[in-house]
């Protein structure tokens, strides 16, 4: 297994998933490779926050859930008997649309938090501030926050505690980052800081963003995917996707005309 | 229009500005350290005081804190974290029932629980009843506490790997904790002057105990007593302890609601 924070592949092999019976997402595959960061877009309730929370095993949180299908992290399946959830969430990290610090941790305790969860084993001291500096700086926060590392995440702005939480992510030695509209309660200036820092990010780690924003996904992406109806109609290089889509539905999502369901 | 509606906030305020200025008046002449430091005297002795029941009310709270404080958080947690279940409906709607029960009722419920197969009133048997009062009050404010937390934070740190009991604990409990301790001051308020649930468990005790399984004495107790004596000295004890009594409770609510306070000013 590579190391913790290493980039990984992630595939989903006919994933299926929903709730109380009815299917959200179906039949879905799709691979995200080494320092590829995929936009996964479409219309609202076409099951793209869910495919990504079947990612990192979070949809089974919800009540009445239900997954089939293979998730494999560098081959292997997050979803084996023999895996866990908590082990998947830990190697697959994941930031969600309005932003989390934990309220009642320090700036720094936020980013530790990433690696509280592991228990006996967890780093400690002098080692665990450096790995603390180290998430802070790649979320590109630590000039920002180095000098109060001790006061309450909430005094943060709302983009300086996105970043945040993406250095908590970073923090659990995540070697893939879900991002569910990261972007999407932010101001335009610091929504712009998160794509930046995104673009930059995904030359070490493997990203999948879901965003409802296709100018975001063009600015940011390596590859597009999109569904539609729970299905995935067509997924590429993002340069292709926007300017020579293959499918007809694909066209029309991009250019903005109504798109027929599947 | 507003006249009316000031007038309703006025009178709302009058009983307890009444109660304070009579029990003031009444209770101010007996209200002297002896009244906290000595035990009772009989009638005809001078001096004397209520020690042993403001001990005795003290260790039932405590008591009752301990029996039940540690269920009602975690069935508070329960509530909130699985709300739709069989489970969590039914303890929410007995909860209620409870909180609305009188409680000279939980009194005798106490009393056919806990004093008769003991054979013997108790400080235990009054712990006991006044913790049944304050299981609901505890049980629903963790419960309201935790729910208004936004389900994104324990989104959050179940996605980073955390099991859900470190979630509960870590980041939601925490996070719930100045509102939950507001509750639970304000239910320590509430069962700090209750007598009827005493009546027929603590019993009440003129001399100094703080044996569990022993009768044993309380400030609401003594008061009832005290007060229904013809002798003026024994009055004048009440009245002081009264006071006492409505400050410590009028005490305790503004300190919960201090926090509160504070709480809603951080977030």
């Amino acid at each position: 297994m590579p190391e913790p924070g290493a980039p990984s592949t992630l595939e989903a092999v006919g994933v299926t998933a929903g709730y109380g019976g009815v299917d959200v997402v179906r039949e879905v595959s799709l691979r995200f490779d080494v320092g590829s960061l995929t936009a996964v877009v479409g219309p609202s309730g076409c099951g793209k926050s869910t495919l990504l929370r079947c990612l990192n095993r979070m949809h089974e949180t919800l009540d009445r859930a239900h997954v089939r299908g293979a998730v494999r992290l560098d081959g292997e399946d997050l979803y084996a008997p023999t895996a866990t959830p908590l082990a998947a969430r830990r190697a697959v990290g994941m930031v969600l649309q309005q932003p989390t610090p934990f309220p009642t941790m320090s700036i720094r305790d936020n980013v530790a938090a990433g690696f509280a969860g592991r228990g006996g084993s967890r780093p400690r001291g002098t080692e665990a501030d450096g790995i603390v500096e180290e998430a802070l700086q790649r979320a590109a926060l630590w000039h920002e926050v180095r000098d109060r590392l001790g006061r309450s995440p909430l005094s943060l702005s709302g983009g300086q505690q996105q970043r945040l939480c993406i250095a908590r992510a970073l923090a659990t030695g995540a070697r893939v980052l879900l991002l569910d509209e990261p972007t999407a309660a932010l101001d335009p200036r610091s929504a712009a800081a998160i794509e930046e820092l995104l673009y930059d990010l995904s030359r070490r780690t493997t990203i999948v963003l879901v965003t409802h924003n296709l100018q975001q996904a063009a600015r940011v992406s390596t590859d597009t995917a999109f569904l539609l109806d729970g299905r995935l109609v067509e997924a590429g290089p993002t340069s292709a996707f926007f300017t020579s889509p293959r499918d007809a539905r694909t066209e029309a999502y991009v250019t903005g005309r109504p798109v027929a369901p599947a | 229009m507003t006249a009316v509606l000031a007038a309703g906030a006025v009178l709302t305020m009058l009983p307890l500005v009444l109660v304070l200025g009579y029990l003031s008046w009444k209770g101010l002449p007996g209200l002297r350290p002896t009244l906290f430091l000595e035990l009772p005297v009989p009638v005809g002795e001078p001096g004397g005081g209520l020690a042993n029941a403001f001990a005795g009310s003290a260790l039932l709270v405590v008591m009752a804190l301990g029996l039940g404080l540690p269920v009602g958080l975690l069935a508070g947690l329960h509530l909130a974290e699985r709300p739709g279940t069989r489970l969590s409906v039914t303890v929410r709607y007995v909860a209620d029932v409870l909180n609305g029960t009188p409680s000279i009722v939980i009194g005798i419920a106490a009393w056919a629980a806990v004093v008769r197969p003991m054979q013997r009133f108790s400080a235990l048997a009054g712990a006991a009843a006044l913790a049944t009062i304050l299981l609901p009050l505890i049980a629903r404010t963790t419960e309201e506490m935790v729910r208004i937390m936004p389900p994104s934070l324990r989104e959050a740190a179940l996605a980073l790997g955390y099991t859900e009991w470190r979630t509960a604990l870590r980041v939601i409990g925490p996070a719930a904790l100045p509102g939950i301790t507001t509750g639970v001051v304000v239910a320590i308020a509430r069962i700090a002057g209750e007598t009827a649930p005493l009546l027929f468990t603590a019993f009440g005790n003129p001399f100094w105990s703080l044996a569990p399984t022993e009768p044993i004495a309380a400030v609401p107790l003594q008061v009832y007593t005290y007060a229904l004596s013809p002798y003026e000295t024994w009055q004048r004890q009440a009245w002081a302890a009264a006071l006492v009594l409505v400050l410590t409770v009028g005490g305790l609510t503004f300190v919960g609601r201090s926090i509160a306070a504070k709480r809603g000013r951080r977030a």
